[in-house]
């Protein structure tokens, strides 16, 4: 790389502590613009932990989280979705009785105080109006706008959240487990989703257990185990580290 | 020309239906609040001080009993962030009894005595209060800020992490459902001209809840037809005497059991548009 460019994301000695057991234990990471880094690991290694950390679930027992070199350590969670983090959950999470049109549109930016939310939508935002139009089509999403999101299949269910997390025009996006539990050909449409969601200018750090979608997507790894970060480095540096191989295979002794 | 008897019927069917919309409002970002009779008890008597002992014009004397139990609806709102279901019911239906039990020690107000002196008001004048609220609520369902309540309702979490301050959603929607039902106590007032704490005790506050809960809890017009029937159908069924209420009891169970959702729901309402539209 080419100097030291400003990295999209920071997250620097993050240890988080939950009674006496440390589920963090001085987790340094970075993003940079355009990049798709992944966080990989067995269970309980502290990913989805990580996450809860960096969007402000969590406050870290130490630590400090950068956006554009702005610290957001523990600020509200609203803060930091409008500061430029969205993310989506393992266990999908959209709202019960909303259609997907719905979650596009409360998902769009838009400022505190005004009238404009008051009225409606289709009125006094058409901007918002327009946006959310765009997304829904560059999800293939139009379809099934009416439909109520939770009624739908998986895999389209999957495609929502993301939609909605990048209605809120996030300049980093959080995927916990975007392909968990889909089949081979619905992985790959999510897989080349996120390279254009790269492509047109979203940071992305994702978490996942299937080590070839991983590997075929990401620019850069983090490898953790039990809360500590065990090695890191381009997939095909990973691939042959023995210390992964350890632990994604156990421990020989 | 309606009789007096139907007129008094709609008169409480307007005022049952703006403190239903006061408990619509609330529901709308998940939190059951028991204690909106309470808001209607200090509208009603704000009102009716303003009113009788300050001069002031009727609508004049609403608005501002609005505008100060909505900031206690705002202060009521913030200690109940951190309750939820049943304890946030528990809680606030102690809220709703202690400003019962303040009025019945309020001796400047006539405490147990109760309150008298408020001008009759019209069928019109209730009715316009009560289509004006209905139809800004019908409006602000359609707007940004509804969809954030009804995604702060289904998933809190969630809702923060797009951006959406769960926290001014909630106390906000508490504030503007204490305007709401403390309209409702100022017409009450100056519908029967005499009021009393037992006006304002926890059976009110159930009344509430009721017509949402029967006439569908899910979209702003449930509260109208909800108001309706818990007025209307006891009446119709004076012909089983004591037995009505029994009677109107198991109509309200059979209905849960039927269609727990409520007469209304939002699915009608699309189903409507879509034809609409095609």
């Amino acid at each position: 790389m080419t100097g030291k460019q400003q990295p999209r994301l920071e997250a620097a000695g993050i240890t988080k502590m939950f009674g006496g057991i440390r589920a963090l234990n001085d987790i340094s990471l970075e993003v940079l613009p355009k990049q798709i880094v992944g966080i990989i690991g067995p269970n309980g290694a502290g990913k989805t932990t990580t996450f809860n950390v960096i969007t402000g679930a969590y406050r870290p027992s130490t630590g400090e989280v950068r956006l554009d070199g702005k610290a957001v350590t523990a600020e509200p969670s609203h803060l930091i979705a409008r500061a430029g983090i969205s993310r989506t959950f393992q266990n999908i999470r959209l709202f019960g009785d909303m259609t997907v049109w719905e979650h596009l549109l409360v998902a769009q930016p838009h400022s505190d105080f005004t009238l404009r939310r008051l009225l409606p939508t289709r009125w006094a935002d058409p901007q918002a109006f327009r946006r959310a139009e765009e997304i829904l089509e560059f999800l293939k999403l139009a379809d099934v706008k009416d439909r109520i999101a939770r009624s739908l299949p998986y895999g389209i269910q999957r495609r929502v959240e993301i939609a909605r997390a990048i209605s809120a025009r996030p300049k980093l996006l959080l995927l916990d487990e975007p392909v968990a539990g889909m089949n081979h050909d619905e992985a790959d449409d999510i897989r080349r989703l996120i390279l254009t969601l790269r492509d047109s200018g979203l940071s992305i750090l994702l978490i996942d257990h299937d080590m070839a979608f991983v590997m075929n997507l990401c620019d850069y790894l983090y490898v953790l185990d039990f809360g500590v970060m065990i090695a890191q480095g381009r997939p095909d540096q990973i691939r042959s580290n023995p210390v992964v191989l350890d632990a994604y295979l156990g421990h020989a002794t | 020309m309606m009789s007096t008897y139907y007129a008094g019927l709609l008169a409480d069917v307007g005022i049952l239906l703006l403190g239903a919309l006061s408990v619509y409002i609330i529901l709308a970002t998940g939190q059951l609040s028991l204690g909106n009779a309470g808001f209607m008890g200090i509208g009603a008597y704000l009102t009716s001080y303003l009113t009788v002992t300050m001069g002031v014009p009727l609508t004049l004397a609403l608005v501002i009993a609005a505008a100060a139990s909505g900031a206690i609806g705002v202060i009521i709102g913030f200690p109940a962030l951190r309750l939820r279901g049943i304890y946030l019911a528990m809680a606030t239906l102690g809220f709703g009894e202690m400003v019962r039990s303040f009025f019945l020690n309020f001796d400047a107000m006539g405490g147990a005595g109760g309150f008298h002196g408020m001008r009759h008001v019209s069928l019109g004048y209730i009715w316009t209060w009560a289509a004006a609220i209905l139809l800004l609520v019908a409006i602000l369902e359609h707007s940004q800020i509804w969809l954030e309540l009804r995604a702060v309702r289904d998933d809190e979490t969630a809702a923060a992490l797009v951006g959406l301050d769960t926290t001014t959603i909630k106390v906000g929607a508490f504030g503007f459902a204490a305007a709401v039902a403390a309209i409702a106590g100022g017409l009450f007032a100056h519908h029967h001209v005499y009021i009393e704490p037992g006006n304002f005790s926890f059976e009110r506050s159930i009344d509430f809840v009721l017509a949402v809960i029967l006439g569908g809890s899910t979209v702003g017009a449930g509260a109208l037809v909800g108001a309706l029937l818990l007025v209307m159908l006891p009446e119709h069924l004076r012909f089983l005497a004591d037995w009505r209420f029994a009677v109107f009891g198991g109509l309200l169970i059979a209905m849960l059991l039927v269609r727990r959702q409520g007469i209304l729901d939002r699915s009608l309402f699309r189903f409507f548009e879509f034809r609409r539209s095609a």
